[in-house]
C-alpha cells in the first residue's frame, strides 16, 4: 500500500468568514489562502500573476483590509473574514465599482480585474472621496497591462460618485420616514 | 516566402456601411458584452477550470544556455509517490515551430538544450507540489557547450551552431531587398545622415501565466484549453506532433489575461499536458510560474539597426538604407516574419521613393524572441522617427512641419508594394499639434521640460496566412433562434482587447437587435469556423467583415419572409429595436422573433455564414509577404517630459496622441486600446528591458535571465502613468467592417521615439537607444558636459556579409512587384506549405 504523500494530506481545518459566510475548510497545511480559496473553496475568481507578492492579481480583503493572498498562510486565517470579488455584489446587484469598471472599459482582460476592485473597495470603505492621486497611490500595488491605468482611475471615481449618491439618497429616505 | 496567387473569390460582401444616425450599437461607447462576467471574477481562463481526477504537470528546465544531454533517468521521479508520469525528449521527437520555415522546436528537448529554462523532462502528479520535488529527483547529465549571448558573437562564432539549419553558422535568416537604386537617391540629396540605434528586448509580461488543461474525451477524443492567441495554429501544431487527425483534436483558447503577442506561438506546455492527458487517461493540467513565463518569451527582438536617409533641404526624402542586426534567441519563433516585418512599413507614412532593407536574425543563448504588439516594427520605426528628428534640426525645419510635407498619400502604392488604404496622417499630426500646443511649446519649454513628436503606422490584418493556403482568414457562422437570440459561432479568440464585444456589436447592429440578445461561441476550433487568431490587428477587420456577411444573409432571409407576410416590398423594411417592420409605417411590423419563425417556416433552420479573404498584394517578390494588409492605422503622438539632470530621472506627465481609426466601433474598447498602448510604449521606453548576464565563471558562466521576476522586470505602476489626451480621427476605410481600422498596436509605435525626441528637446542629448533610463541619459549629459557628442547609443554597425539584393523597382519605375533578378526562385506551388506572414 503506498504512503499517502504529505502534500496530500489535509491535515489542516479552518474556519473562516469567506464573503460573509461561514465556512470550514481542511486542507495541506503548507498552502496560501490564495490556494485554498481556489483549489479547496472553488473560489477561483481571485487569480494570481506570479504567487510571490509581485504582482496584486491575488488581492483579497482581509478583515477590511487589502492583502495578497498569495503571501497570507490560510492557517492565518481561522476566526477572520476574508471578501473576494465573489463577495461583492449585494443581493443579485452588482456593487458600484463593478458597474462603473465594466461601464468605463476598466476591464480589458479582467484578470487584473477582481485584485483591483477589492483594493478599490477597501479605499472608498476607508475614504469615500479619494483624489486621483490617492486612488494611484491605493492602486499602485497592482500591475494592470491592458488598461494604462487611466479607465481604472475614471471607473474608481464613477462609482464613488454613485456611492455618495445612493448614501444621501438612503440618508434622505431615513430621515423622511 | 511565396509568391501570391489570387485568393479565392470569396463571396462579395454586401455592403454595409450605415450612416452614423442610423447606428444604434456602432459608434456608441457601450459595456463589453463580456464586461460582467469580468468584473464578477466569472471569466473562467484556463488555469480556473479544475476538472475530477486532474493531474498536475511540471516542466524541468535547464539550468544551463547551451548543452548536450547525454542522458536523462527519471527512474527515482517515477518511484516517488504521487507521481504518474514522467515524459522526456524521446516522447514527442516530432519538432514543430509556428512557421512552416522554422519547424525547429521540440516539446521536451531530446539531444540539445539551447537557452536557460529549456524544459527536458515533464513530471504529472496528483498534487503540483509532488510534480515539483519530483522535477529534483530526475537526473540529467549534460555536456555544457560554449554560449552565443548576443548577435555579434553570434556572426563571430560558427560553430558550435545553436541550429543545424538556417543561413550558415549561427545566422538564422538574412533579408536582402532593394526598391530603387538608393546610391542614387543619395547622390540627389542635400544631406545625408547615417545613424545607429539600438532597442533592447521585452517581454510582454501578461499578467495571467499560460496555463494549459488537457483531457482525453469520454469518446477518446483530446480536447485542450489553453491561453492562447492561436487555437488554431495550436491546433495544428498538435495534430503534428502528437500525430493524430486534427478531426480528433478540438482546442478551446479560453479568454486570455493578457496575449499582446506573448501567447501566438504553440508551446511545449500545451503539447506536453495534450500529451500526458491521453496517456493517463485524465486530465492534466500546467500552469506556469512567473519565473517560466520570462522563459517562454517569444517577446521583442533586440535590434541594433542602422538608419542611412538622404534629405532635400526641404525635407523630401530621396532615399532610405535601413540595415538591422536581429537577436532572434534560441529558437525560429515568428523570427523570419520578425526579420522582414524589421524592413516592411517604413515606406508606409512617408514618401520614400528609394528604398533598400538589410536584415540579419542570429541565434543566440536565450529564450526565443518573437512577436510583441507592433511585431518586428517599433525597433526601426524608434530609428526612423529620431532620425527624423535630428534631419528636421538639421534643415532646421518644424519636426511636426517636416513630417507634414512627407506624408505618403491614401490608396498609394509604396516602394515595396503594399497597398495603403485611407492615409489620415495628416490630420493626425495637425491634431496633436494643436491640442498638445506644439508651436508654443516645442524649444521653448524651460530647461528640463521637453516636448517630443513621432508618428507611426500599422497592419490591420496580415494579408496572408502562415501556411500556405487560399481559404478564408475569418470565418463566421450564425443560428437564428426562434426565440429572437442569435448565436455567432467564430474562432476569433478573446484576448481582452474585445473581440467577442465586436462581433456582438456588429451582427446587433446589422439585424437591429440588442447584443446582450447574441450568445458568443468562439475560441473554439470544433464549435466555429477557422479565425486565424488574435495577432496582427487583424480581428476586428476580418472576422468583423465576416460577420456582417453572415449577419446580412440572415437578414436577407428574414427579411423575404416577412416581406411575403406584411406585403411590403423587402427594399422597405427596416430592422431596428429588435423589430422587422416596414420603414414608411413603422407600425406595420413584427418582432425579430416572429421574423425568424417566418422564415423558417418558409426556408427550414436558419443559419448563415460569413467569410472573408484579403484582398491580393501587389508585392509579388520573394518577401513580399510580409507586411501586405488590406489598410493601414495611422498615429501621430506629443510626449512631454520632465528630465532631472541630477539623477537622470525621466518623468512624463502628459500624452497627447491622435490614431487614425477609420471608425470607432465601440469608443470606449477603442480608448482603452489607444491608452493601453500609450502606457506599454511609455514601460519600453523607459524602463522595460529583457536583459541577461553571465555567472561568474566560478559558478558557471552560464547566461541566465537577469531577473525573471515581475519586481525586477520594472513595469509602469498607476503611479507611473502620464495623463493621455486621445483624439480619434474617423474617416471610414471602406475595407474595414463600418469603417473601421486597427487600434491593438499601432499607438504604441510612435510613444519611444516621441519619448527620445522630448529628452532631447529637454536636455539635449539624444539617447538612441531605449530603454532610456537614467543611467544612459547621466552618461550622456556627462558627455555633454566634456564637449563631446551629447550622444548615448551604440557606436557601430558590424561588417555583414549581406546576400545580393532582390532588386524590385518600385512602381514609379516601371516596377510590376517582381524581382528582376530572382532567379533561383521556385514557382509557386499551391499544395506546398510555405511561409508567408504572421
Amino acid at each position: 500500500m503506498a504512503i499517502f504523500p504529505i502534500e496530500s494530506q489535509k491535515t489542516a481545518q479552518v474556519r473562516f468568514t469567506l464573503n460573509g459566510e461561514e465556512v470550514d475548510v481542511s486542507f495541506a497545511p503548507y498552502k496560501t489562502l490564495l490556494e485554498v480559496l481556489r483549489e479547496d473553496l472553488g473560489h477561483t475568481g481571485t487569480k494570481h500573476g506570479c504567487e510571490l507578492g509581485e504582482c496584486g492579481a491575488c488581492a483579497v480583503l482581509l478583515d477590511d483590509k487589502p492583502v495578497l493572498s498569495c503571501l497570507v498562510l490560510a492557517l492565518e486565517c481561522a476566526g477572520r473574514e476574508v471578501l473576494t470579488v465573489e463577495g461583492l455584489s449585494n443581493d443579485g446587484r452588482l456593487h458600484p465599482l463593478q458597474d462603473a469598471f465594466a461601464d468605463c472599459g476598466a476591464a480589458q482582460c479582467g484578470y487584473c480585474t477582481p485584485g483591483i476592485l477589492v483594493t478599490a473597495k477597501a479605499l472608498l470603505d476607508a475614504n469615500p472621496h479619494p483624489s486621483r492621486d490617492q486612488i494611484r497611490e491605493a492602486l499602485s500595488g497592482n500591475l494592470c497591462r491592458c488598461t494604462g491605468y487611466l479607465q481604472i482611475f475614471e471607473a474608481v471615481e464613477a462609482a464613488m460618485a454613485k456611492i455618495a449618491d445612493e448614501t444621501k439618497n438612503r440618508t434622505e429616505v431615513r430621515g423622511g420616514s | 516566402m511565396a509568391e501570391q496567387e489570387e485568393p479565392t473569390k470569396s463571396l462579395p460582401i454586401v455592403d454595409s456601411q450605415p450612416s452614423r444616425e442610423g447606428s444604434r450599437v456602432i459608434g456608441v461607447p457601450r459595456r463589453r458584452v463580456d464586461g460582467r462576467a469580468k468584473v464578477t471574477g466569472q471569466t473562467r481562463f484556463a488555469d480556473d477550470i479544475f476538472l475530477p481526477r486532474m493531474a498536475h504537470c511540471k516542466l524541468l528546465r535547464s539550468p544551463h544556455p547551451h548543452a548536450r544531454i547525454r542522458s536523462i533517468d527519471t527512474a527515482r521521479a517515477l518511484a516517488r509517490q504521487g507521481v504518474y508520469l514522467v515524459l522526456t525528449g524521446k516522447d514527442l521527437p516530432i519538432q514543430y515551430g509556428i512557421l512552416p520555415v522554422s519547424q525547429d522546436e521540440q516539446a521536451l528537448c531530446l539531444n540539445q538544450v539551447r537557452h536557460v529554462g529549456d524544459p527536458v523532462a515533464a513530471v504529472v502528479a496528483r498534487e503540483e507540489l509532488t510534480a515539483f520535488d519530483a522535477m529534483d529527483l530526475i537526473d540529467v547529465d549534460y555536456e555544457i557547450l560554449p554560449t552565443i549571448s548576443d548577435p555579434e558573437e553570434a556572426l563571430a562564432t560558427s560553430a558550435p551552431r545553436i541550429h543545424e539549419y538556417g543561413e550558415e553558422g549561427n545566422i538564422h535568416k538574412q533579408v536582402a531587398l532593394e526598391f530603387g537604386d538608393v546610391e542614387q537617391g543619395f547622390a540627389e540629396a542635400d544631406e545625408v545622415l547615417e545613424d545607429t540605434f539600438f532597442y533592447q528586448g521585452n517581454t510582454h509580461l501578461p499578467i495571467e501565466q499560460h496555463a494549459s488543461v488537457a483531457i482525453k474525451d469520454p469518446d477518446g477524443k483530446l480536447t485542450i484549453w489553453s491561453s492562447t492567441q492561436t487555437p488554431h495554429y495550436l491546433h495544428r501544431a498538435l495534430a503534428k506532433v502528437l500525430e493524430m487527425a486534427p478531426a480528433h483534436i478540438r482546442v478551446i483558447a479560453t479568454p486570455n489575461g493578457g496575449g499582446f503577442g506573448g501567447k501566438s506561438d504553440p508551446f511545449n506546455h500545451e503539447i506536453v499536458v495534450a500529451k500526458a492527458a491521453l496517456l493517463l487517461d485524465r486530465p492534466v493540467k500546467i500552469c506556469l510560474t512567473r519565473e517560466e513565463v520570462f522563459y517562454c518569451h517569444r517577446g521583442r527582438h533586440p535590434v541594433l539597426m542602422k538608419f542611412k536617409t538622404g534629405v532635400k533641404r526641404d525635407g523630401t526624402i530621396t532615399g532610405v538604407h535601413l540595415q538591422t542586426l536581429i537577436d532572434g534567441g534560441a529558437y525560429g519563433s515568428y523570427g523570419v516574419a520578425s526579420t522582414y516585418y524589421a524592413g516592411a512599413l517604413q515606406t508606409t507614412t512617408y514618401h520614400i521613393p528609394r528604398y533598400r532593407y538589410e536584415g540579419c536574425r542570429t541565434f543566440t543563448n536565450k529564450p526565443p524572441c518573437g512577436p510583441k504588439r507592433g511585431h518586428g516594427t517599433p525597433q526601426p520605426r524608434f530609428g526612423q522617427e529620431v532620425q527624423l528628428d535630428k534631419i528636421a534640426e538639421k534643415l532646421q525645419i518644424d519636426p511636426a512641419d517636416l513630417r507634414l510635407r512627407i506624408v505618403e498619400n491614401p490608396n498609394t502604392v509604396t516602394a515595396n508594394f503594399l497597398k495603403l488604404g485611407t492615409v489620415n496622417l495628416t490630420e493626425c499630426i495637425q491634431r496633436v499639434v494643436k491640442i498638445s500646443d506644439w508651436k508654443n511649446r516645442f524649444r521653448q519649454l524651460p530647461e528640463r521640460h521637453g516636448v517630443g513628436l513621432a508618428c507611426s503606422a500599422y497592419l490591420t490584418g496580415a494579408g496572408l496566412p502562415i501556411y500556405w493556403n487560399k481559404m478564408p482568414h475569418s470565418g463566421v457562422q450564425l443560428k437564428f433562434d426562434r426565440g429572437g437570440g442569435v448565436s455567432i459561432f467564430c474562432g476569433a479568440t478573446e484576448i481582452g482587447q474585445g473581440s467577442d464585444d465586436m462581433l456582438a456589436g456588429i451582427v446587433a447592429e446589422v439585424l437591429g437587435i440588442d447584443p446582450f440578445d447574441v450568445r458568443l461561441f468562439t475560441g473554439d476550433t470544433d464549435l466555429g469556423p477557422v479565425d486565424l487568431g488574435s495577432y496582427s490587428s487583424r480581428v476586428t477587420l476580418m472576422a468583423g467583415n465576416a460577420a456582417i456577411q453572415a449577419a446580412e444573409r440572415g437578414k436577407a432571409l428574414l427579411a423575404e419572409a416577412v416581406s411575403l407576410k406584411l406585403e411590403v416590398p423587402k427594399d422597405r423594411l427596416c430592422f431596428d429595436e429588435q423589430r422587422v417592420f416596414d420603414s414608411t409605417a413603422p407600425d406595420r411590423g413584427v418582432s425579430f422573433a416572429e421574423a425568424i419563425c417566418l422564415a423558417e417556416a418558409r426556408f427550414g433552420t436558419i443559419g448563415t455564414v460569413g467569410s472573408y479573404t484579403p484582398p491580393k498584394s501587389p508585392a509579388l517578390y520573394k518577401g513580399g509577404g510580409v507586411g501586405p494588409s488590406p489598410t493601414y492605422s495611422y498615429s501621430a503622438a506629443v510626449v512631454e517630459v520632465e528630465v532631472n539632470p541630477i539623477t537622470g530621472w525621466v518623468h512624463v506627465p502628459k500624452v497627447w496622441i491622435a490614431h487614425d481609426i477609420g471608425r470607432a466601433l465601440n469608443p470606449t474598447l477603442v480608448r482603452g486600446q489607444v491608452e493601453g498602448s500609450v502606457y506599454m510604449g511609455l514601460g519600453e521606453a523607459l524602463m522595460e528591458e529583457q536583459e541577461f548576464r553571465r555567472l561568474p565563471k566560478r559558478l558557471s558562466h552560464a547566461l541566465v535571465h537577469k531577473f525573471p521576476s515581475m519586481l525586477e522586470y520594472k513595469s509602469p505602476t498607476s503611479l507611473d502613468m502620464p495623463e493621455v489626451v486621445t483624439e480619434l480621427i474617423e474617416d471610414p476605410d471602406a475595407r474595414g467592417p463600418f469603417g473601421a481600422k486597427e487600434v491593438g498596436q499601432g499607438p504604441l509605435l510612435p510613444i519611444m521615439p516621441a519619448v527620445a525626441n522630448a529628452v532631447y528637446d529637454a536636455v539635449g542629448v539624444r539617447i538612441d537607444e531605449v530603454p532610456i533610463t537614467p543611467e544612459k541619459i547621466m552618461k550622456a549629459l556627462a558627455e555633454k558636459k566634456a564637449g563631446r557628442e551629447p550622444r548615448f547609443g551604440p557606436d557601430h554597425f558590424p561588417q555583414i556579409k549581406w546576400p545580393e539584393a532582390l532588386r524590385v523597382p518600385p512602381p514609379w519605375e516601371g516596377g510590376d512587384g517582381n524581382a528582376v533578378n530572382d532567379t533561383h526562385r521556385e514557382k509557386p506551388h499551391p499544395t506546398k506549405e510555405k511561409l508567408l506572414a504572421p
